[in-house]
């Protein structure tokens, strides 16, 4: 026996879940909603989908070198924070916008914290926030969905959030929701970023991460339990002035944000009480954005200051650990 | 039927399958014991013996030293060849006896047979303590210690612990199935001497012919059987009381604190045979296994038994090893040579091959807090694996680092494969370093 034994501290075997896995099961489950955005806006959503991903990992790949670090483009991160960003684009905005956004998304939102794991927000939410203040015109022209074939070639259009927002401020009222309904927005036919149209892909995206057990039920469901019920005691209070909290559940970005943003592990509290916390916190900062900000969409915001709260409620929501209880 | 458990935990796979329908088979002599004077928590054994002397199986060859201690005896009869520093398995060479057996493996005649019917608690402990017996689940505690509750403890419950949750390991699965009269008789006396009534055998519910045959032959003794769910700590000695008990161990306390004492079955079996036979521990059963192993096997092996000779009996190495683990792939303790002995400690060997191991290089962690998820404590590894890569040792004691029971539930689930329960037991070193100082 002269060849060489490992010697290593317990335990031995691992359940070999590991990082890249984790990040291409996030990928898989944002391809329903990829394919639909193409389906739906047709070329123009493949564009901004192939530069925002390609534009991350070279993005990711020049800090790397410039930094010295080893090349983190395997472990699927940088694809993927590509993918959310894109489906948090326009379908219309303009390629050098997209290829800026990655360069946010990467160096500021997450390199220049030190890389993956330690970037306190999250990175393509960073991205779209940055690029919402600074191009408000581009990155809020909406076009309406021209499926491929449909020979048209763009229409635009107003996002139902938008449309309900210069409504209820111009008139007090909420709009005819004519033309569109929640069947459209169920199925993603509706005006909106590349990832906010289709809430069916989104939801069978989220239930294949809660299935393979990537994310645990806590801050989908709180996030969304909380903006149902916030939205619904609005709606009772005052029905032609507030919508409906199903109107609030199918459109914009809460879906995207509540099971593949607010989600993020590195940005969200890592204790379930915490995660519980930090849903409430994000369905209740969504919903106030959207009935009373500035903004028709308040998802990202939300989800941002919430970050931001994440380690502090880190801090409060210690679990109580084995043994801390008395035996009567 | 929701299966009684703990919180946390999680399932690797127990790959028992390779050994758990093996008899247990009589390991024969080797050409040479080492028995290493340390075999246990507490003080090693003082050796009492010198190289020429004839040695009679049970002679006690190290004695006891303090009360957290036990004496070492001889596996077989022989003659003592050398008494000096041997590779130990804890990873350096410590004193040990070398014996050459004489093939006739004859007991010290001193050693006579009681009834335990007739001996009060104390002569009961006392013939406990006299035949070394230690816990022989892993951690080799010596018994009479946990026997022995001080003033003002009060102990209502016994506890068996037949869980053996680390995957592989299938010694404890044969002795219950095969020898349960001798459990049995280890449970009554270990009742006497607690006075004690109820007792309780916790099993993990992947061995339900263990459980079947056990409920059948406890019936008429008013020992309890409780199924256990496959999670893994289930067999550790905090998890096994809250599953059964619905009880906490208070944090720093022992199982005394909360009125129990456990003891793993096989330890219950040895303690029969020093009672009634008079036999100290010479000898355990162990699983030799792994993908490196030509034929796992259940071997009933004599204490000091060279790794190398359990291996020639079951078939030789299948390929080349790479890791050689004594005890169970989530808790056990890499081995530097094959010449290392087995000691009473010894639950398992388990070699793993290159290809048998998943080798990755630690990523940053991605915060995803499986590691919380799955500690059996409720602790959170990775901030406490951070302070310590850090030194930050106040900092880690504050996240309760020495509430950690190394079951390394947190580093097999870590996706990016940090050595989160490498890093706390750093820091629970440095706290402990810290406190020797104050």
């Amino acid at each position: 026996m002269d060849n060489q034994l490992y010697l290593s501290s317990s335990p031995h075997i691992h359940s070999g879940e590991t990082t890249d896995k984790v990040m291409r099961l996030v990928i898989y489950a944002l391809l329903p909603a990829s394919a639909l955005s193409i389906y739906f806006f047709g070329l123009p959503a493949l564009g901004v989908l192939l530069i925002c991903t390609l534009g991350c990992l070279a993005f990711e790949a020049i800090s790397g070198k410039l930094m010295k670090q080893p090349l983190t483009l395997v472990d699927g991160s940088a694809a993927l924070t590509g993918i959310l960003l894109a489906l948090n684009l326009p379908p219309s905005c303009p390629w050098w916008i997209a290829l800026f956004g990655s360069a946010v998304a990467i160096l500021i939102g997450k390199q220049i914290y030190g890389g993956l794991g330690y970037n306190p927000f999250n990175p393509a939410l960073v991205a779209r926030v940055v690029l919402l203040i600074s191009f408000p015109v581009q990155m809020t022209s909406w076009t309406a969905p021209a499926p491929l074939g449909s020979g048209i070639d763009a229409v635009t259009a107003a996002t139902p959030l938008g449309e309900m927002k210069t409504a209820v401020m111009l008139t007090g009222k909420l709009p005819e929701l004519a033309g569109s309904g929640f069947g459209h927005y169920f199925t993603g036919n509706m005006a909106g970023c590349l990832g906010e149209v289709s809430a069916a892909a989104l939801l069978l995206g989220g239930l294949f991460l809660l299935y393979k057990k990537i994310i645990t039920w806590h801050i989908p469901v709180s996030f969304l339990g909380t903006v149902l019920l916030i939205g619904g005691i609005f709606w009772l209070v005052d029905p032609s002035k507030y919508p409906s909290p199903l109107f609030h559940l199918l459109t914009g970005g809460l879906l995207l944000g509540a099971f593949f943003m607010a989600t993020d592990m590195v940005t969200s509290p890592v204790a379930f009480k915490g995660m519980l916390i930090f849903g409430f916190g994000c369905g209740l900062l969504t919903v106030l954005i959207r009935l009373f900000g500035g903004y028709p969409e308040g998802v990202s915001f939300a989800i941002l200051l919430m970050n931001a709260c994440t380690p502090l409620i880190d801090r409060y929501t210690r679990p109580k650990i084995y043994g801390q209880v008395q035996n009567t | 039927m929701t299966l009684k458990t703990f919180t946390g935990g999680l399932h690797p796979p127990d790959s028992k399958q390779s050994s758990a329908h093996k008899p247990i088979e009589r390991c024969p002599l080797p050409a040479e014991l080492v028995i290493p004077a340390a075999q246990h928590i507490g003080a090693p054994a003082e050796i009492c013996v010198a190289v020429g002397d004839q040695v009679k199986k049970g002679q006690v060859i190290a004695q006891a030293k303090g009360f957290v201690s036990v004496p070492i005896h001889a596996s077989t009869s022989g003659e003592v060849i050398a008494v000096e520093p041997r590779l130990h398995p804890m990873g350096r060479a410590l004193p040990a006896v070398v014996i050459k057996p004489d093939g006739l493996d004859q007991w010290d005649e001193t050693l006579t047979a009681n009834d335990p019917g007739q001996l009060d608690a104390e002569e009961l402990k006392t013939l406990v303590r006299e035949a070394g017996i230690v816990g022989l689940g892993g951690a080799t505690f010596p018994a009479h210690v946990k026997l022995s509750p001080p003033e003002g403890k009060t102990i209502d419950t016994l506890i068996l612990n037949g869980v053996e949750c680390e995957p592989y390991l299938t010694a404890d699965h044969r002795l219950m199935l095969e020898q349960a009269e001798r459990i049995i008789d280890g449970i009554n006396i270990l009742r006497k001497i607690l006075g004690v009534k109820t007792a309780i055998i916790g099993i993990e519910a992947n061995k339900p012919d263990a459980i079947a045959h056990l409920e059948k032959e406890c019936a008429a003794h008013d020992i309890q059987v409780q199924p256990l769910k496959v999670q893994y700590p289930q067999g550790a000695e905090k998890q096994l009381i809250d599953a059964c008990l619905g009880r906490q161990v208070p944090s720093g306390g022992l199982p005394m604190d909360c009125g129990v004492v456990v003891q793993n079955v096989g330890t219950c079996a040895a303690i029969s045979d020093a009672v009634r036979l008079g036999r100290p521990l010479v000898e355990r059963i162990a699983t030799v296994t792994g993908p490196g192993i030509s034929e796992p096997k259940n071997l009933l092996i004599a204490i000091g038994t060279p790794l190398q000779h359990l291996v020639d009996q079951c078939g030789g190495l299948e390929g080349e090893p790479a890791k050689i683990i004594m005890g169970g792939p989530m808790m056990g303790q890499t081995q530097l040579s094959l010449e290392v002995p087995a000691i009473r400690g010894t639950s398992g060997l388990l070699i793993f091959r290159e290809q048998d191991l998943q080798i990755k290089p630690a990523g940053p962690c991605i915060r995803c807090g499986r590691c919380i998820s799955v500690c059996p404590i409720h602790l959170q590894p990775t901030t406490i694996a951070a302070y310590a890569r850090l030194e930050l040792i106040d900092e880690a004691e504050s996240y309760h680092a020495l509430d950690c029971i190394e079951c390394g539930c947190c580093t097999y689930i870590c996706p990016a494969t940090l050595p989160l329960v490498q890093s706390i037991r750093h820091a629970k070193g440095g706290i402990m370093a810290k406190r020797r100082k104050l």
